[in-house]
């Protein structure tokens, strides 16, 4: 490793190519749990050239290349290979143009989802994707990953604002995709298929992001609940009232306790579950459907609504729910979180099949989630150190797993696959479609450099 | 050229192999209870709030990458290294990671067993290094007489005009280079001791409660004048104030810096200076030393014979924002207009989570107009020692400081910590900066002064 790591000083310089061991442990896992391995080194690029020039050099020694940006993945599609070359984007953060007469945002990977957000607010703009790790988390690896987040329901997810991407291949040839036109039927639309790859088709180093004109008004609820299901008939007498708020989240009663004892915001502690509505859009609009989504939640048994007075309040209620996985982490030692995803209409089927398979195991299930898409978050809240307990986990998660494909859902909703969901992959997409990914994956990366073994093998 | 299947296999022998491993074995991080170190999920969201992380952007310089480093050190996996050592005296220390996760993790706890382990492994020492930690915390910060001794040579050095002689001759490149460097930060100490400026006893007309006072080491010699406002301020709230002769340092410094059985003997001549049961509070007005005090309980909770009263002595420690919040505010009478802008000692809003309370103070206080500072919870670079050991990242945050001290247009910058004032003063002499540096209890005071002198 010392030859490899001698090579790419001569093209980064001394500074941004790292293999001191204390280095390397540092860049041995993603925010997934118990997923942990070292690179043989790790590089800083800060250029399209300097990405080109390494994908070049791994490409003639046969070197495999994991990308990574913050590091906060939750699939473990990050996590290194061992004796892999860590590219990481972290300081490739420039932001290049931002285009008012177009509404688009021109970025480096590695520039933090946060800065967009707020670059494109100052513009009075609005850049809708809002993972919950979007303070640290980068672009490039939203991209990577086809992230979510909170307003999923109303404006989509990454995918749905990417217009263009600049990607290496593993040769270390750089394109470029996509342009500013929100019409374009020029040939395959190329940039999709990078979307979501998870670092194995390409290297993400630019990308080009559609904005959209800032709502004028905003109101925030909370909507709390004595049962699950009266939340989850709720939800779907909302969406059946042919409203779409832009936020429709529930946290259930651990989780409520866990985001109230680090946030302190006031939380109901006495409530099984709490909704977090959010609609935005014109001033009328937005008062109305607030009116009616109230009245909606009180008709289905909510024991109160709350309406934030003022954005701070709004701001904090959508804030608490952000850290709601981090903070199920104060309940025990390992803290593994899950996206299992269902079509809306399956959700409280969904629900009460978590609550059941947590009673069937014994194990404790803190479930929080994007009730309006019906992306959910089932979290074990275990500890690795306990081998009997951990197997019971797999268990649970396969059964898990199983049962939201069979209610024609999907293994993960926005985290991607990585590592911890390949074993379940098969089953979710099929045979056919598994063997059509991996045909793409040999056309674009025939020498399996490019974060090998994530996905699928 | 090499295969990665060779790539693999170098890999995993760098991983396991661990030839200082033997030579080095952590004392403190082992022993440390494994779910402290198992809390951090690395999540990330603490990466945002770290300033190292912020300046490098390299994962070891975050606090979930000095966890995992940490981790393994516990687990055997790597052993007490100097690039270890150097990581952990590259944090500043801040808490501002404790702040940020949700998790709930005990970073300070961490962090000061590791440096504990750094300096049992010795992985840092070096002649003057040991000279200097001997001289400064073996034995000027355990001695207060000496500490006190070398106070009023400074003061004599400061205000004979020596000092100015001095930096006018250029001598001061005399010194080695860290010690020139440092020579400029040293702050103007005072011509009086808290002693000397508060009496043992000092009763209020109308007392509601009894409080002991802390008058710390570096706060008695740069800052006496700070201890005895916030006496004044605590008569004008009804407190009886106890002030015990000669204090000692309260250890904070031993422990941030790898000396924890010294920190713990600190503690204990600590809880000997006071009669516990007879006080209300134990009031301290630096932020730095109050995060330490708060955590004598649990510092002392394996002493046999200090073990209880620490742990007394943690319920009842109080910063002095925080106890007059508590008991209610005497607001002072005479209107002094005046706009001040307050920066957030780490120790303060990180440490002790107490944020709301200081700007109640200065609230207060009639006439006082207070500026929000931007980023006012991002450390100013003075962290303990931080400016003297690493002189280059410290300029940088006291730069980015200043920078948003001159975006408020203010010149009163309020701060109750003595290392965040130290820092900022020097800062503000070298940039040509006319900036006041007040602790709020002061301003507080300033204005009970005037209201009783019945000035407008």
């Amino acid at each position: 490793m010392q030859k490899v790591a001698t090579d790419l000083t001569g093209i980064l310089g001394q500074e941004r190519v790292l293999w001191e061991r204390e280095h390397l442990v540092t860049y041995g896992f993603d925010g997934t749990a118990t997923l942990y391995s070292e690179p043989g080194c790790v590089v800083l690029p800060k250029t399209t050239a300097e990405v080109r020039q390494v994908a070049e050099y791994a490409a003639e020694y046969k070197i495999p290349i994991v990308t990574r940006g913050s590091g906060t993945g939750l699939s473990g599609g990050s996590v290194p290979i061992p004796g892999c070359i860590v590219l990481c984007l972290a300081q490739m953060d420039q932001v290049l143009e931002l285009d008012p007469k177009n509404l688009t945002i021109h970025v480096e990977s590695g520039v933090i989802t946060q800065k967009v957000a707020e670059l494109a607010d100052a513009a009075g703009l609005l850049y809708p994707p809002d993972p919950g790790s979007m303070r640290i988390s980068t672009i490039g690896g939203n991209v990577a990953e086809n992230s979510g987040g909170l307003r999923g329901l109303k404006y989509g997810v990454t995918r749905d604002y990417v217009m263009g991407l600049e990607v290496v291949l593993a040769n270390g040839q750089a394109i470029s995709l996509g342009n500013k036109c929100v019409k374009d039927v020029a040939g395959y639309s190329m940039k999709d298929v990078f979307i979501g790859s998870e670092g194995t088709l390409g290297i993400i180093t630019r990308v080009l992001l559609q904005l959209v004109p800032k709502p004028q008004a905003r109101k925030t609820m909370l909507a709390s609940f004595q049962k699950m299901d009266k939340a989850a008939d709720t939800v779907s007498a909302i969406i059946a009232a042919k409203i779409i708020p832009c936020t429709l989240e529930f946290l259930d009663r651990i989780t409520i306790h866990c985001v109230e004892e680090y946030a302190q915001i006031g939380l109901p502690m006495d409530a099984e579950a709490i909704l977090l509505i959010e609609t935005d859009g014109h001033v009328v609009v937005v008062e109305e459907e607030a009116s009616r989504m109230e009245e909606i939640a009180r008709e289905h048994g909510a024991t109160a609504v709350q309406v934030a007075k003022s954005g701070e309040e709004a701001a904090r209620l959508t804030t608490a729910r952000r850290v709601a996985f981090s903070a199920l982490a104060r309940r025990s030692p390992t803290t593994i979180l899950e996206d299992a995803t269902v079509p809306r209409s399956e959700l409280a089927a969904m629900i009460r099949f978590i609550q059941g398979v947590s009673i069937k195991y014994g194990l404790t299930i803190g479930t929080f989630g994007h009730m309006g898409d019906g992306n959910l978050h089932p979290t074990f809240l275990t500890d690795e150190k306990n081998t009997a307990e951990m197997a019971k986990v797999e268990k649970a998660m396969v059964e898990i797993f199983e049962h939201a494909v069979k209610l024609g859902g999907t293994i993960t909703g926005e985290h991607g696959v990585g590592l911890a969901k390949k074993p379940f992959l098969a089953n979710a997409v099929g045979d056919a479609s598994l063997e059509l990914m991996r045909q793409l994956k040999r056309t674009l990366d025939p020498n399996n450099l490019l974060n090998p073994g994530k996905i699928f093998d | 050229m090499r295969s990665s299947d060779d790539l693999h296999a170098a890999a995993v022998r760098v991983g396991r192999a661990n030839p200082e491993g033997a030579e080095n074995p952590s004392k403190y991080l082992r022993r440390l209870d494994y779910s402290v170190l198992q809390q951090c999920i690395h999540c990330g969201m603490c990466l945002p709030t770290c300033p190292t992380y912020d300046e490098t952007k390299l994962e070891r310089n975050s606090p979930r990458g000095r966890i995992a480093l940490m981790r393994q050190i516990a687990d055997g996996q790597l052993a007490v290294t100097r690039a270890f050592g150097e990581e952990l005296y590259f944090c500043l220390g801040c808490l501002a990671c404790e702040t940020a996760c949700p998790a709930g993790v005990h970073y300070g706890q961490m962090f000061e067993f590791a440096r504990a382990d750094i300096e049992q492994a010795g992985v840092k020492r070096s002649a003057i290094r040991d000279c200097v930690r001997t001289l400064t915390l073996r034995w000027l910060f355990t001695n207060p007489e000496a500490l006190r001794t070398l106070g009023r040579l400074i003061w004599l050095f400061q205000v004979t005009r020596l000092e100015t002689l001095v930096r006018r001759l250029k001598l001061t490149r005399l010194l080695p280079g860290r010690l020139s460097r440092l020579e400029p930060l040293t702050p103007r100490l005072q011509r009086r001791f808290s002693d000397e400026l508060i009496r043992p006893v000092e009763t209020p007309a109308n007392q509601r409660y009894r409080v002991g006072l802390l008058t710390g080491c570096v706060q008695d010699l740069a800052f006496s004048h700070v201890n005895r406002d916030t006496a004044d301020v605590l008569l004008a709230n009804g407190c009886e104030v106890i002030t015990p002769r000669l204090q000692v340092c309260c250890g904070s410094l031993h422990a941030h810096n790898g000396e924890l059985e010294l920190a713990k003997e600190m503690a204990r001549r600590t809880l000997d200076a006071f009669d516990l049961q007879h006080l209300d509070a134990v009031v301290t007005n630096a932020a730095g030393c109050g995060t330490h005090l708060k955590n004598y309980g649990h510092l002392l909770h394996d002493d046999p014979i200090y073990a209880e009263r620490a742990a007394q002595w943690s319920a009842k420690l109080r910063d002095i924002h925080e106890w007059l919040a508590e008991i209610g505010i005497q607001a002072p009478t005479v209107s002094i207009p005046q706009r001040v802008t307050y920066h957030q000692a780490c120790h303060l809003c990180h440490g002790q989570k107490i944020t709301e309370q200081p700007r109640q103070v200065l609230k207060a206080i009639p006439g006082l107009e207070l500026i929000e500072l931007p980023e006012s919870t991002w450390c100013c670079g003075s962290a303990g020692i931080y400016n003297i050991t690493q002189p280059d990242m410290s300029e940088k945050l006291l730069q980015r400081k200043l920078a948003n001290i001159e975006k408020t247009g203010v010149n009163i910058v309020a701060s109750a910590n003595p290392g965040c004032s130290v820092q900022l003063e020097a800062g503000a002499r070298f940039s040509n900066k006319n900036l006041k540096i007040l602790h709020p209890i002061s301003l507080l005071a300033q204005a009970y002064r005037s209201s009783n002198a019945g000035i407008t």
